[in-house]
């Protein structure tokens, strides 16, 4: 190996690695405040993913049919549990039929990258916090287990409707832009710049949200003390929705940021998901910072197993987070599961 | 007019009662003491009162049925809780504590609350900065009952805030609570420690095994035999 092959390989484990610690903020974020695992957040780079792709194909996405089925699904199960009637009409009946409107009128205009991507997120964000109404919220008091197996279960049934939707067949989309940059024989791609570029801006985004607004402080408040949180009347369920809207949005614009890289299909996000997963391991699902650095290390460790032994590659990375554990439970005492 | 009126409220963990047929009244800008041992109920009826445990029997504040509620409703009505453990958030700042205190009143804030709880606690003032886990008991005391008060409450709930204090400082605490109750503020304060209680609270009640054993007025309580005897040791009487 000379220095050019390990100058891309660092690349590429970066670009990737960019993507995971997004997703693993955004385990960190849904963990600590809802204290779910939030295994589903694969599928939402994959939902992500094919709905650019197919936007920009000029079809329309399978998702705008999850996205509407779960928003009657989340109105129906609100109507049980006697919700105020008017704020779900307008988030769970009258939001999604204006995203699937907009979306049947735009898309025979192939409106252009920037548009898709807005359109994706408008498509795909919502379905997250309707699985939290649906799915997470009559269970917030069960134990992180129960919850656990409830994400596995949300995971198994959106890639089923993955597969209902999308049909088996991969999609690639067009990198957004065909600039490239070059230093000597380094080449640094367009689509690595945006990659790098945007999740740097989100991440700022982020820690100016949860640094200096006050519902960003609530959402940090309700996963460092709930009880607190609820005596200074932070609803637990604002706040578990909010995280939930955050992940969705985030898996969402991980899957638009890859699908020119790689071939998106409706079971790809799970591999994904886990090794963001990895690194949110290696942070104790609780420190954002720590999060990021875990998960450039577990991308860069990818690519370069990838290079020397690519059969192994998957194995190199999820063995990676065996002597972390064994180092944690070595300096930790066991936790109880409900200690603050 | 009573800020709080319960009725016949009762509690219980599983099939076991914790409190019982307990009918108490805060009257507006009152200061209401429930004393009693350990394991008498005591936290347990406040946070029945808070929402944090179910309870049956009737609970209304300022005239409404708030028996139904959440706990965040409640806080939404204008009730606020110390709780015993303080519940702060220990990795955010006191500064941080405070505001998000003021949380129901959203982005404008409760409007001059802050300059009100740091002239009240100038320590807080001074420690603004510092992450609320890094504070002594008194200062995470004094936080816990700023960081109610920027909800501008109605009816501020007090549960054992001396507790695990130095004599001085629970000396402070009990000052600022008979500061508070000049603003108005109708106060429940639950304590063990019955003579610091009963010199600040106009009624208090006595609560034994679930269940009201007394109650009365601050001054004749503070006098039976029967309150001097059990918690306040023969040796003070008179």
């Amino acid at each position: 190996m000379d220095s050019t092959i390990a100058a891309i390989l660092v690349q590429d484990g970066i670009v990737n690695g960019a993507i995971y610690a997004l997703l693993a903020l955004s385990l960190v974020l849904v963990f600590a405040v809802t204290r779910v695992v939030f295994v589903p957040q694969g599928d939402f780079v994959a939902f992500g993913g094919l709905t650019y792709a197919a936007l920009e194909a000029g079809t329309l996405p399978g998702s705008l049919w999850l996205l509407g089925g779960l928003g009657v699904a989340a109105f129906l199960f609100g109507l049980h549990q006697r919700r105020a009637i008017i704020g779900m009409v307008l988030t769970c009946l009258a939001l999604p039929a204006a995203i699937i409107a907009v979306t049947w009128l735009a898309v025979p205009l192939k409106p252009g990258a920037l548009a898709n991507t807005l359109l994706t997120l408008a498509i795909v964000t919502p379905i997250a916090p309707y699985i939290y109404r649906i799915g997470f919220q009559p269970l917030a008091e069960a134990s992180v287990l129960v919850l656990l197996i409830a994400a596995v279960a949300v995971h198994l049934a959106l890639m089923g409707l993955g597969l209902v939707f999308f049909g088996p067949e991969g999609s690639r989309a067009a990198a957004f832009s065909d600039v490239s940059i070059s230093v000597g024989d380094f080449t640094l791609a367009g689509q690595a710049l945006w990659i790098l570029g945007l999740t740097g801006a989100l991440m700022v985004a982020l820690y100016g949200f949860f640094g200096f607004t006050l519902l960003g402080k609530a959402l940090r408040a309700t996963a460092v003390n709930r009880l607190g949180a609820r005596l200074v009347g932070i609803g637990t369920a604002q706040s578990g929705s909010l995280a939930f809207v955050l992940a969705g949005a985030i898996g969402t614009l991980s899957g638009i940021l890859i699908v020119p890289l790689t071939t998106v299909y409706y079971d790809s996000g799970f591999v994904i998901g886990l090794k963001a997963f990895t690194a949110a391991i290696i942070a104790a699902m609780a420190s954002f910072p720590g999060a990021v650095l875990a998960a450039l290390l577990v991308g860069v460790l990818e690519s370069f197993s990838s290079f020397w032994a690519s059969a192994f590659k998957e194995v190199i990375v999820f063995t990676a987070i065996i002597p972390v554990l064994l180092w944690r439970s070595l300096r930790h005492a066991a936790v109880e599961d409900d200690d603050e | 007019m009573s800020v709080l009126v319960v009725e016949a409220l009762a509690v219980s963990y599983g099939a076991i009662p914790a409190v019982e047929d307990i009918s108490l009244a805060v009257p507006e800008g009152g200061l209401v003491t429930v004393i009693g041992p350990n394991g008498a109920g005591k936290s347990t009826l406040l946070n029945a009162i808070m929402g944090v445990l179910p309870s049956r029997g009737g609970l209304r504040f300022l005239g409404h049925d708030i028996s139904a509620l959440s706990v965040e409703a409640r806080v939404q009505h204008g009730i606020a809780l110390v709780p015993e453990k303080r519940e702060l958030f220990a990795t955010m700042s006191v500064a941080d504590n405070l505001l998000l205190g003021g949380f129901r009143f959203g982005r404008r804030g409760a409007g001059g609350e802050l300059d009100r709880v740091y002239s009240l606690f100038p320590r807080l003032r001074e420690r603004h900065r510092q992450q609320a886990g890094t504070l002594s008991g008194g200062e995470r005391q004094m936080l816990a009952m700023g960081r109610a008060l920027m909800g501008k409450p109605r009816l501020l709930m007090l549960d054992e805030p001396s507790l695990g204090l130095a004599p001085l400082i629970v000396r402070d605490i009990f000052r600022i609570i008979a500061d508070l109750r000049a603003t108005g503020v109708a106060i429940l304060l639950v304590e063990q420690n019955a003579r610091a209680a009963l010199a600040v609270a106009d009624r208090g009640y006595v609560l034994e095994t679930g269940r009201v054993t007394l109650e009365g007025d601050a001054r004749t309580l503070a006098a039976d035999p029967r309150i001097v005897e059990m918690y306040l040791g023969a040796a003070t009487a008179r």
